[in-house]
Parts: C-alpha cells; structure tokens; sequence
C-alpha cells in the first residue's frame, strides 16, 4: 500500500452564509495523479485554496505529509509546488529573475537544467508579459519545481493553450509523476482528466458525488457504449432491429452504428454474423461514454 | 539575506521597466524640476533658496504617494501576492523592499536636484550634509509608508488616487513647496503642519540649508519618523494577501491613526 501523502476528513468552509465545501473526505497516495474535477462554483478552488495554506478551513482536517496547512505554513512550503491559474508573476519580471527569486525564498539553488527542460533557456530574459501563454505556463511549472517539492498542484494547467502546447504540458505532467511527485490537478477539462489523473473526485455542491479511477467512472455510467461497424461487402446494413442487445440501430455512411450496455455480447453476434456470411471486416470501433459524459450525467443528476 | 538582495534588485529594476513608476519616480519630478527650474526662478527668484529641498521633497510625492501604491495593488489584485505566500515570502518584505528601492531610487533624483539646480537654475546649494541626509531619511520613511499604507488598503485604482490625491495636493498648495507656509493665511498655515511636506520642509531649510524657520526642526524629524513608521505598522497589521483574504485584522479607517503624529506637530508647531 502506497503511503497517503494528502489527507483530507470531513473538510468545511463557508464564506458568510454560502457553503462551498460541505464535509469533503479523500485521500491521496505518493505518486498518484489525482484529478479534482466539478463545474464552477462546487468548491474545488477553496479545496484547492485550504490545501495551500492559503485559506483556514471551517472545519475538518487537512494533512498533507502531516502538515497542517493552516498551522504550518512555513513548513508546507517547503513540500507544496503550485502552478497557479492566475499569472503569479509581476508583469516585468524576467525568466531568469523569477527563478532566482523563488528559489532564493526557498534557500536553495536553482534545479540545474530545470530552465532547459522546460524549454525556457532561450528566453532567460524575456519579461513575463512578453510570454506566450504556453510559455507563462511553463514557467509557473518551473516554478513550482524549482524547490523539489513532494508535493505538486496543477490549477487548470492547460486553460488557454493550443493543442501542441497542451500536448507537451501533458507529457512534462506525466514525466514529474514518473520521478515519483504527487500531483493534485484541478481542470475542467475532461480529456485532460481522462487522460492524466490516476483518480478523480468529482465535487458538486460542495461535496464528493463521484470518486475512482477514470475507467471506473465511465463503467458505472447508465450511458450507452456506441459500436460502429464496417463491412467489405455491406452485410450488415440491412440487419435493423433484429440485433439482440442493441438499441437505436442505424446506417451511417458505410457504418453499422447502435448502442449497448451490453457491448461485449453484441459484438461477438456482429463478428459471428460476418464470418457467416464471408464479408470481410474492414473497421470496429466500440466507444465507451467518456468521463466528460460520465460528469454531465453526474452533474445534470446531481441538479436535479 | 539572499532572498533579500534577490527581492531589492527585481524591485529597483522594476521601478525603471515599469513605465508608470518610471514616469513617477524619474520624468515626472525632473521635468516638473527643470520646469519650476525655468518658471519659477523668474517668477519668484526667492524660490531659488528653498528650491532643491522643495524639488526633493515633491519628488518623493510623486514616487511613494503616487507611484508605489499601484504596483502593491495590482500585486494583490492578480494574485502575485498568493503565489508569493505559497513560496514562503514574507508580507514585511512585500511592503518594504519597494520602500526600499523607491528609496533608492530617490536618492538617484535627488543628487540629480541637487547638482543641476545649483548649476543650471542658480538655486541654493545645501550647507550641512549630515542635515540633508538625516531628513532625506526622514522623508523617505514618511513618504513610502504613506505610499504602502495607500496601497494596502487602496482597493482599486480608483480608489488609489483618491487617496492619493488627498496627500499630494494638499502638499503641493500648502506644504510649503512653492510658497512658504509663513505666507499662508494663519487657519492654513496651522492646517500645513499635518502634512508631511511641511514638517519635510521645515526640517531640510532648518537643517540643511541652516535657515531661520521659527521652528524646531529635530521635532519635524522626530514626527516624520512617528509618522511614518506608523504607517508601516499599520500597512503590515492590514496587510492582506489577495481581495478575498479571510485572514484580514482590521479596518482600514485604522489606516488614519497615522495622521496622529501630524495632529501633534500641529498642535507642538503653534506654540
């Protein structure tokens, strides 16, 4: 069993009369990627926020490495990076300088090769405002690295970015998981999510509806798995309702397309009807609902 | 320490990439310098006596009342000061190490007055170094705490020059700047003596220029020093480090304990 690095019992705020995290329980382990995910509003910035030591909590407790966040501040920095959403940064200052400064509230040197990983090395003195937003992202993630932390949190890493720079963000995210960070990532991106969290808690309301592995998540969906189909010679177009376990079954180009909750049984029916009939397969494709829809359902639910 | 020097520099440079502390801390109190150098010369040749302490003091005006607080602010609002909670920097060093540079930085303009007024416009020279630079000091301390304790509980950039409009241009009419306090009507003229300039004023003819002022000038020191180390006290006790800190102490109209030390020197001054 892997060591819990972040553990969270029962966690409240409020601000006034407005509750934004209405006892919150979960645990993160070392290593792991854990995705807090929920629209706006559901409280996952003020968890994020009480986890930082940014904010107290009204109630419950909040450990991280066993540091108390609200008590231990000069502790916690020492074990927490953050990638904050908003810049961060005075506009005028400069790569090089940002490093240095932080690093020197850290007492300790610059990480050798931190600046050239993160492809920053040719911009040492290149002002913040004269940053791509690609670019500002990168630093703030440099920046939360600068000091080592155990500990690392991504506030919408991505938000803003274009498809090549969310690609080289996800793999750097990937690459400080393998040398063994634990990474808390606040995103509204599903994908994202999808693709990078190990686990993922979905907040609405101020509580946890949906926790688990992203796989988990989808699986337990009430939606339906779409299977497309494509024969050589067509001989599945004409089946109609006559496919045990499928619904709403239709003809989309050259495709078979239905839906299931049974997609393993419907498949080997499709794939015994071909072989009976010799019509080569030419493509398959099984799409499970993906954790976006799986948060729709959970979320349109949880209104209700 | 490195920490310190690290946060002292980035600030210092900031104050001349930034374009608005730029203009503040440099072109506006030299152009209005080389300005008054040329008008009011001819105008009043008096003012050639008073000229450098007055070009100093209005120099500081313009860069810790007018221009420090913005930077605080826009710090705040944009969350540059949660990131620097998170990485462990210390509120004390947010609010005093601009001081510092700004500091710094007049001491740049002020040699710069102080060399070209005699030279250029034929103003007095200061006689007493030691003078100048115990009130130079003085000055600093109670103009930047004005400018950090205006960005603290400043909200907005509205709010900014509202407050700071009610130091500066009450320090420009009666302050003593361009016409003595003297000459001033006797209501006014008891009014001044809650500005920092009239004290400022007060303190750098008596001490550096060693003309007769009428009033004790270590008293001017010794309120601008209260003056403004109160204001820092109360810039750190209110300090917050985002809009919507829950962890704030007070409110800000504590902020106008400050005039206190001025009320005193008014009251000490009318003797």
């Amino acid at each position: 069993m892997k060591e819990i690095v972040i553990e969270v019992q029962d966690f409240q705020k409020a601000y006034g009369n407005v509750t934004a995290v209405n006892g919150i329980s979960f645990q993160v382990h070392r290593g792991e990627i854990f995705g807090l995910l929920g629209p706006n509003g559901a409280g996952k910035t003020t968890t994020l926020e009480c986890l930082e030591g940014l904010r107290r909590p009204g109630a419950g407790s909040l450990r991280i490495l066993g540091v108390d966040p609200s008590r231990q501040l000069p502790r916690l920095k020492d074990l927490i990076g953050v990638q904050l959403q908003t810049s961060g940064l005075p506009p005028s200052m400069t790569v090089s300088e940002a490093v240095a400064f932080f690093a020197a509230y850290h007492q300790v040197q610059p990480r050798p090769g931190l600046l050239e990983r993160l492809g920053l090395s040719e911009r040492k003195a290149v002002q913040y405002r004269d940053l791509s937003t690609g670019l500002q992202r990168r630093l703030a993630l440099a920046l939360a690295m600068v000091h080592g932390p155990a500990v690392v949190f991504l506030d919408e890493p991505t938000a803003g970015l274009d498809v090549p720079a969310r690609a080289e963000l996800h793999a750097l995210v990937k690459e400080l998981q393998s040398s063994g960070k634990t990474i808390i990532l606040a995103t509204h991106d599903m994908a994202e999510a999808e693709k990078l969290s190990d686990r993922v808690a979905i907040l609405f309301g101020g509580k946890i509806v949906a926790s688990g592995t992203p796989r988990e998540l989808t699986t337990s969906s009430a939606g339906l798995t779409k299977i497309s189909v494509r024969t050589e010679g067509g001989s599945l177009l004409g089946i109609g309702p006559a496919l045990p376990g499928a619904t709403r079954p239709s003809v989309e180009g050259e495709y078979l397309v239905c839906f299931s909750s049974d997609p393993g049984a419907v498949v080997s029916d499709l794939l015994a009807r071909v072989k009976r009939q010799s019509d080569p397969l030419v493509d398959l494709r099984v799409e499970r609902p993906s954790l976006e829809e799986r948060f729709l359902e959970i979320t349109r639910g949880g209104a209700q | 320490m490195t920490a310190f020097i690290h946060h002292f520099l980035f600030e210092f440079r900031a104050g001349l990439r930034d374009r608005n502390l730029l203009l503040m801390n440099y072109l506006f109190p030299l152009g209005f310098f080389a300005l008054m150098g040329v008008l009011m010369t001819q105008i009043n040749p008096g003012f050639k006596e008073t000229m450098v302490p007055a070009m100093v003091i209005f120099a500081f005006l313009s860069s810790a009342v007018l221009g420090l607080p913005g930077p605080l602010v826009a710090a705040r609002e944009g969350g540059i000061f949660r990131s620097y909670r998170i990485n462990g920097v210390p509120a004390l060093s947010i609010l005093v190490i601009p001081a510092v540079s700004t500091t710094f930085h007049m001491v740049l303009v002020s040699a710069a007055i102080a060399i070209c007024g005699p030279l250029l416009f034929g103003a007095t020279m200061p006689v007493n170094a030691l003078g100048c630079v115990l009130t130079f000091l003085a000055v600093a301390v109670a103009c930047t705490g004005v400018g950090v304790l205006i960005g603290v509980i400043a909200s907005d950039s509205r709010a900014i020059v509202l407050w700071s409009q009610l130091v500066f241009l009450p320090s420009m009419l009666l302050g003593g700047l361009m016409v003595p306090v003297s000459l001033l009507p006797a209501t006014l003229g008891r009014v001044a003596w809650l500005l920092p300039s009239t004290q400022a004023m007060n303190a750098f003819n008596s001490l550096g220029l060693r003309l007769a002022t009428g009033h004790p000038p270590m008293e001017s020191i010794a309120i601008l020093l209260a003056g403004g180390l109160l204001a820092f006290a109360a810039a750190i006790y209110l300090f917050k480090w985002d809009s919507r800190s829950d962890t704030h102490r007070g409110h800000p109209a504590m902020a106008l304990l400050v005039v206190l030390p001025y009320a005193a020197g008014m009251i000490l001054m009318a003797r």
